[in-house]
């Protein structure tokens, strides 16, 4: 069985249809990169992974934990949440803690680890990535890329099943980009699985081990990255493609 | 001894005693309003000392109680040898009181307007006063006009303070009212009720005007 | 004939300045507090829609805000004993600060907690943290620094406005003023040093709320492994 089986979602804004039955599975280790233009419904795909966004149809399961159109209680949110990781495009960084204390936050309030072991497991997160001088640093002291690397942290220490990324480079300026697909990359080869919204066609074909194409609220296209961007089998991947590159 | 009034004749008395609030307010608003500007040239002067001058101003009347600003007319006037009404030492207190206020309120409105208008209008060649006349005031006045409307309410609950130096306004007659009819949570709740009656569509309009100015921008 | 100011006849009754100041601050400090735990709490219930409380609070803020404290102090010391509920001038005064101060908390922190960005609340979310967890951990801390201003300014406002309170007999710094004018014979002295009084401790009381809100609702203290 797959870790994450997404079958037949369907979501609505309004009298807007934004995903139209979305299947797809992603097999533990995988990395799967999700491109599409804005407006296609890749974003709001992800976020319903994690119940950010409830669906109006279909079924969401991850790793044994299921999530049905209109049966979402705080209990199986819950339970879906500690198995998703997720890392925002704005960071969403706690501004009022440092970067030891918002990777500190939910171990110990929500998996109620005491301080001693979250403090090193935050301290053992920020050295995976980088950071492990920045502990006492806060959000406002961080530059962008190192905010984008302690969100990481924050949600590597979780020991998520699934990492979610939301264009997690577009705030960046482009000298910052690096470091921290950087990280992804690092992930990525010790076996985390990873699904990722990006902008980032060079990193998808390198890293991905999937490419998912959303078109008009549909999956357009699945396969390997590199077959798909040499020879994308629509034209509305190949304008796609020719448009961003 | 209890004087016997109809409830009739004490919503009158109130409605009486509520004509002076609602005069005073409107003096105070619109003579405050008219000093308020003058203060606001003086606080965005160039000269150093007339910036210094209004900011003391604006601290003082921000930073002390009503009550000893109207007190300190009161007997400050007379010791100057003029003849003070409670009438007239009130306007001057409330006149003072807003003016300093809406100084301040409106500053903030001219700050409010981004500093590219100002490049902006500098790079046509424009004076100081064409640039304020054409390009800054015309936008700050679309930020004021909100809270200049919220403050008229701050202005109309100030003008109870005038009952404690002996002006007879809506307070004033309602605790004579008490006094007379020992009907305290009667006539103090018909008081509060009056101004709530005053003040409540004011407010409301504020916060129609701050929604529209949110919505256009 | 030009008047002669006389201020040491004013100076004469340092003790009851001191006195009436000492109370002026004490209910403030009182106000403040109890104020601020109740407009915590309506802010809280306004900004989360808890019926059918929040409508209650709306009604409660909007009756404080469009009437004069004066107004709700004499209804409060002087009404209420008609219903039988026995007040005292401090029980009153401190009760008028609470409800007054109250209604404005409650609109302030309203409007710092719905100022929360929505990606906080998310990221919150993501994390597994359920709505007490998030308001406690995520929203609170930093509302209230978003609003801290605010809430200082309130609280001078109210301090400033509690003059009113010498008018039901409440020895704060006001009575002590006109205690003294009656017994000098000189109100404007007395008045102007009073006034001047109300402008340090409006001064003082900006600068300690400025201390509690860099020490306790934004504070910043290393916690890495090292520095422990």
């Amino acid at each position: 069985m797959s870790l994450v089986d997404i079958r037949g979602v369907h979501k609505h804004f309004g009298s807007n249809h934004v995903l139209k039955g979305i299947d797809l599975a992603v097999e533990p280790g995988e990395v799967v990169a999700i491109i599409g233009r804005s407006g296609s419904g890749k974003s709001t795909l992800l976020r319903t992974l994690n119940g950010l966004e409830s669906i109006d149809a279909g079924e969401i399961e991850v790793d044994g934990t299921a999530l049905k159109a209109h049966q979402d209680s705080a209990e199986q949110l819950r339970s879906l949440r500690l198995k998703v990781g997720m890392v925002f495009q704005q960071f969403n960084l706690f501004p009022h803690l440092s970067a030891g204390e918002n990777i500190m936050l939910a171990t110990t309030v929500v998996q109620g680890m005491d301080q001693e072991s979250a403090r090193d497991t935050a301290k053992a997160m920020l050295l995976k990535v980088g950071l492990q001088d920045k502990f006492d640093a806060y959000p406002d002291q961080l530059s962008g890329g190192q905010q984008q690397r302690v969100a990481i942290a924050r949600a590597l220490a979780m020991s998520p099943r699934v990492l979610l990324c939301d264009e997690i480079t577009s705030a960046l300026d482009p000298e910052l980009v690096n470091e921290v697909l950087a990280v992804v990359k690092q992930l990525a080869a010790e076996g985390m699985t990873l699904i990722m919204v990006t902008h980032e066609m060079r990193f998808a074909r390198e890293v991905g081990d999937k490419l998912v194409f959303m078109y008009q609220g549909l999956v357009h296209e699945y396969g390997d990255p590199r077959e798909l961007f040499a020879q994308p089998r629509t034209p509305e991947l190949a304008s796609f493609i020719s448009s961003v590159m | 001894m209890t004087v016997e009034f109809s409830l009739w004749a004490l919503l009158q008395s109130l409605a009486d005693g509520a004509k002076w609030t609602v005069a005073l307010s409107a003096l105070a608003f619109l003579f405050g309003g008219a000093t308020g500007l003058l203060i606001l040239f003086a606080r965005m002067s160039r000269s150093r000392l007339l910036r210094q001058a209004t900011r003391v101003y604006i601290e003082v009347f921000q930073g002390t109680p009503l009550l000893m600003q109207l007190f300190l007319i009161f007997f400050g006037l007379s010791l100057a040898g003029l003849e003070v009404s409670p009438w007239l030492a009130a306007a001057v207190g409330l006149t003072l009181f807003s003016s300093a206020y809406l100084a301040e309120i409106w500053r903030g409105c001219v700050e409010a307007v981004p500093r590219g208008q100002w490049e902006a209008s500098s790079s046509l060649a424009m004076s100081y006063l064409e640039q304020m006349r054409h390009v800054i005031l015309p936008q700050a006045l679309r930020l004021a006009i909100a809270p200049t409307v919220g403050f008229s309410v701050q202005v109309i609950k100030g003008t109870a303070v005038a009952s404690i130096i002996g002006f007879i306004e809506l307070t004033k007659t309602g605790s004579m009212l008490a006094n007379a009819t020992f009907q305290p949570f009667l006539i103090y709740g018909l008081v509060a009720a009056s101004y709530f009656l005053l003040c409540y569509p004011l407010s409301l309009y504020a916060q129609y005007l701050e929604r529209k100015l949110h919505v256009s921008r | 004939m030009a008047y002669q100011f006389d201020f040491p006849a004013v100076f004469d009754y340092t003790d009851a300045l001191v006195t009436g100041a000492g109370v002026t601050l004490g209910l403030t400090l009182v106000g403040a507090l109890l104020g601020g735990a109740l407009g915590t709490l309506g802010g809280v219930v306004r900004a989360w829609r808890i019926h059918p409380l929040d409508w209650a609070f709306r009604l409660y803020v909007e009756v404080i805000r469009n009437t004069p404290f004066l107004v709700q102090l004499l209804f409060i010391f002087f009404g209420l004993p008609s219903l039988g509920v026995q007040i005292n001038e401090w029980q009153a005064s401190i009760l008028t600060m609470v409800v007054n101060l109250g209604a404005y908390t409650t609109e302030i922190i309203r409007a710092g907690i719905e100022a929360t960005p929505r990606g906080q609340i998310e990221a919150a979310q993501s994390l597994a943290m359920n709505r007490w967890q998030t308001f406690r951990h995520v929203v609170l801390r930093p509302s209230l620094q978003r609003v801290w201003p605010a809430l200082s300014s309130q609280v001078i406002i109210v301090m400033l406005g509690s003059a009113v309170c010498s008018q039901i007999a409440t020895e704060d710094l006001t009575f002590a003023a006109n205690f003294i004018q009656s017994r000098n014979f000189r109100a404007f002295e007395t008045y102007l040093v009073v006034t001047f009084l109300y402008f340090l401790l409006a001064l003082l009381t900006r600068q300690l709320l400025n201390w509690v809100g860099r020490r306790f609702v934004a504070p910043r203290r290393p916690c890495s492994p090292e520095v422990r």
